[in-house]
């Protein structure tokens, strides 16, 4: 350990409801670590439910540390604002459930792995049997 | 068609969804989340706003500014769509001080294709696309038999109504609705209702009927 910390991937969840991504967020941070670079963009600016593309771009500008950022919307405008500002190989969409996606990426994350690794770690929750 | 034609569409647009606000929250209250009205008028609102505060210098930077807002502002899925639709025209115009009637149709191909790449939904989806591009198909049509403008825009309205009342039978395959399935029929798509709405607004902007 040289002290400099490698950069890690970025992770922001994007719900409609500013709760439900702020706990998504939280449980991100307990399963990866809580040094994994994590941000919740939930709701709309004036607390509605709904998305908010400002606020999905300022949580990507805060966890982007140089290796990329998976983005992990719930569904409708969450996913449409998602798409908005995706930028292929840096800023990408995670097509998985919100939960078992975020949890799959956080220990991929906290890991060490690259973006490329974390994009399909999340997407194997899409299959993940729980029973 | 110059800068004033395009204001004079936004503000029709917006009078006319303030207007049918609770007609389109009511549509969305039977197969979505009950907020299309709410959202697209509060959308609309900030539209002209943004106009009002920065007003722009061609037909161009209308659109752009209007679907910029309409992302920001709207919250739900009306936002990304329309924005992007809207955005897509104005990228479409350029700089152009004046907007044929040839223009007009290539940049609403324009914000169709952008519309349909974001939300991935097709014709037959029952979503705004199933207004949307009849109303593109009918223009384009009328504009190439050499109408006049505001029959050619009179053409398309017809279709987008139309289209709307289309989705009526049709099963959601993509959106809130489609989550309902089957209990998606026999309801008039919001998204399509609202796009009947503004191809309207763009038929008033061109004079009286």
């Amino acid at each position: 350990m040289d002290g400099q910390a490698r950069p890690m991937v970025g992770i922001v969840i994007v719900s409609h409801s500013s709760r439900l991504a702020e706990e998504v967020a939280a449980l991100v941070r307990e399963f990866g670590g809580a040094n994994v670079p994590v941000a919740a963009a939930g709701g709309t600016d004036d607390g509605r439910l709904g998305t908010s593309l400002d606020k999905v771009i300022t949580a990507v500008e805060s966890v982007d540390q140089g290796a990329g950022v998976v983005l992990i919307p719930d569904l409708g405008s969450s996913v449409l604002t998602a798409k908005l500002v995706e930028e292929p190989g840096s800023v990408v969409i995670a097509d998985v459930p919100l939960v078992e996606g975020a949890i799959a990426a956080a220990v991929t994350v906290g890991g060490g792995g690259s973006l490329p690794d974390v994009l399909s770690s999340a997407e194997e929750a899409r299959t993940f049997r729980k029973l | 068609m110059d800068t004033s034609f395009f204001l004079a569409w936004i503000k029709e647009a917006a009078t006319a969804v303030q207007a049918e606000r609770d007609h389109l929250t009511q549509l969305d209250a039977a197969i979505g989340d009950a907020d299309h009205g709410a959202n697209l008028d509060r959308g609309f609102a900030a539209v002209r706003q943004v106009l009002a505060d920065t007003p722009p210098q061609t037909p161009g930077a209308v659109l752009v500014q209007a679907g910029s807002a309409l992302i920001r502002k709207v919250g739900g899925a009306s936002g990304p769509l329309y924005g992007t639709a809207f955005r897509q025209m104005g990228r479409a115009l350029g700089e152009a001080p004046e907007v044929t009637p040839a223009d007009l149709v290539t940049a609403l191909e324009a914000a169709q294709e952008g519309v349909q790449k974001l939300g991935g939904a097709a014709e037959g989806d029952k979503t705004l696309v199933d207004a949307f591009a009849p109303a593109v198909r009918a223009l384009a049509q009328a504009v190439q038999d050499g109408a006049n403008l505001e029959d050619a825009l009179q053409t398309a309205t017809a279709a987008a109504e139309e289209g709307a009342r289309a989705t009526v039978p049709l099963q959601a395959r993509k959106g809130r609705a489609s989550y309902l399935g089957p209990r998606s029929v026999g309801h008039k798509d919001p998204g399509a209702a609202s796009t009947a709405l503004i191809f309207a607004a763009l038929r008033r902007a061109a004079g009286p009927a």
